[in-house]
């Protein structure tokens, strides 16, 4: 446990240190939200209709462009062999770097997602919901990233490869979590979305390491 | 790790297989894809709410299926070449792709086609097209990572890994289209599958479909023939270029 | 004949259709043979050089 321990620190200490790039995603979500008002009206009954899912958009790319880093500076200085060699299970290496990627880029979204919401006109006796669900699945949407950003480690196009491989994997739990948001503004019950949302988590979790390993033993072959 | 095709058994094997049942998958397809297309063109009958567009959906339905069928055959090829490391699996999986990407947008250009009458407008978000157009990501996601490598073994694999994950995640995902669907739609939306199918629509629809199947095993066939050249030249100009070096 | 070319006014949308449907399965058919085609032709000059060179 605490060679995982030791992992996330590192991953985190490397962020800290490249603290520049995980600023860049907040700015991004910050401004990518910013920018709709300026494509579709300032119209306030419009935007806080849609809010709630242009909070959600905006969370999701932010978590995609910040995959490159996830592993490719590890591969490029070499301890990704090290890792994969070295560390069994690797599976847990994947978590560890997923827990790192989510607090630095998913848990500022959480943290700011009200902020945007409010800009964007949302009815903010739902703000709890909103930030609910995407507690939940800012997770689900690192480990759908990291399945995409091993996938495409060896490639040679990266980014809008992974773009395109990691988005059907993240639609589930932002349907769920969406109508999370829109069931509290209708008054309809909110559990069974938030609930549906945690399992599609928890049930896919495992899925992702799985499968991110594997994508990591053929990238570092 | 280069593919080493010595060691496949198999392609041999196969293409003594190819050669004995090609024939016939072609002649089967050219006789029943006409056949269903025009019975369902010209003999069957018109329904009494879409009018003549429900023809439509003799090439829709087809389609859609062998979509969805030649996802499920590219994730079960996947798993096997994953699992077991049946080398022609993978290959087979990596041919019948782009097969299936087809069928895909084929689809989708005919059940927008076929929704254009009724929504009066070119798209609509319903279920089962915006389940399709995410198939059609899936597929497109698995081309692009197979493609998208210098070493087409890795890249295969790569890509085998995502139809595996992708298969797991489709019911999620047509689980959660429903659902999001039922909650921002009207409750009466035509749906795309037509009236209660007729036995005189059932006939028409049957032999198109497996016409269209007849169609994909020949094409399959050749696709993989074809594949199996590729990696050899790879092999080959791979082997003279360590040979010169 | 003009009836069934008119498809009860739907033509529009029927004849695209299954014009869309034939020309995609003829287009991937010709695509996919042409393509085995030019792979057959490679190897085979590819053989040839290597066995000449040996």
């Amino acid at each position: 446990m605490t060679g995982i321990g030791a992992l996330v620190a590192r991953d985190l200490a490397l962020a800290v240190r490249r603290r520049g790039e995980a600023g860049l995603t907040l700015a991004f979500f910050v401004m990518a939200a910013a920018i709709f008002p300026f494509g579709v009206g300032p119209d306030p009954l419009l935007l806080g209709s849609i809010a709630a899912g242009v909070v959600w958009v905006t969370a999701l790319l932010a978590s995609t462009i910040s995959l490159d880093h996830l592993f490719r500076g590890d591969l490029e200085d070499g301890s990704l062999e090290i890792l994969v060699l070295d560390h069994r299970p690797l599976e847990g290496v994947v978590a560890a770097k997923c827990l790192a990627h989510w607090l630095a880029t998913g848990l500022p979204v959480v943290a700011l997602a009200p902020l945007m919401a409010l800009l964007l006109n949302f009815d903010m006796d739902a703000w709890w919901v909103l930030v609910l669900s995407l507690a939940i699945g800012t997770p689900a949407l690192s480990l759908a990233g990291s399945v995409g950003a091993s996938l495409v480690l060896g490639a040679r196009r990266g980014g809008a490869l992974t773009g395109l491989v990691v988005l059907p994997l993240c639609l589930p739990v932002m349907v769920f979590g969406v109508g999370a948001v829109e069931a509290a503004l209708a008054g309809r019950p909110v559990l069974p979305h938030i609930l549906i949302e945690a399992a599609i988590l928890v049930a896919g979790a495992p899925l992702a390491l799985k499968a991110s390993a594997a994508a990591l033993r053929i990238a570092v072959e | 790790m280069p593919l080493r095709l010595h060691s496949l058994a198999s392609p041999a094997r196969f293409d003594r297989f190819a050669r004995r049942i090609l024939p016939w998958t072609w002649v089967l397809a050219a006789l029943l894809i006409p056949c269903g297309l025009l019975w369902g063109l010209a003999f069957s009958p018109a329904d009494y709410q879409q009018g003549d567009t429900v023809r439509v959906m003799y090439v829709h339905v087809p389609s859609a299926w062998m979509a969805m069928a030649c996802y499920a055959l590219v994730a079960l090829l996947s798993a096997s070449f994953l699992v077991w490391k049946h080398q022609l699996a993978g290959i087979a999986a990596l041919a019948a792709a782009p097969v299936g990407a087809c069928f895909t947008a084929t689809a989708l250009v005919t059940g927008s086609l076929w929704g254009l009458p009724t929504w009066g407008t070119w798209w609509v978000w319903d279920a089962r097209l915006t389940s399709v157009l995410v198939l059609f990501f899936l597929y497109l996601g698995y081309i692009a990572l197979a493609g998208s490598f210098d070493d087409r073994s890795r890249g295969l694999r790569a890509a085998s890994i995502l139809a595996v994950v992708g298969v797991v995640n489709l019911p999620v995902i047509k689980f959660s289209v429903d659902w999001w669907n039922t909650l921002h739609q009207p409750a009466s939306v035509l749906r795309l599958d037509g009236p209660a199918i007729h036995a005189s629509m059932l006939w028409p629809l049957a032999i198109t479909a497996a016409g269209f199947a007849a169609f994909f095993a020949a094409l399959l066939v050749v696709r993989i023939r074809s594949e199996l050249l590729a990696w050899r030249i790879e092999a080959l100009m791979r082997r003279r270029s360590a040979g010169a070096a | 004949m003009a009836e069934f070319l008119d498809m009860g006014g739907d033509a529009a949308t029927v004849w695209p259709a299954y014009g869309v449907t034939i020309a995609v399965l003829t287009g991937l058919l010709v695509a996919s043979l042409r393509t085995y085609a030019r792979r057959r032709r490679d190897l085979e000059r590819l053989e040839r050089t290597g066995r000449d060179n040996r």
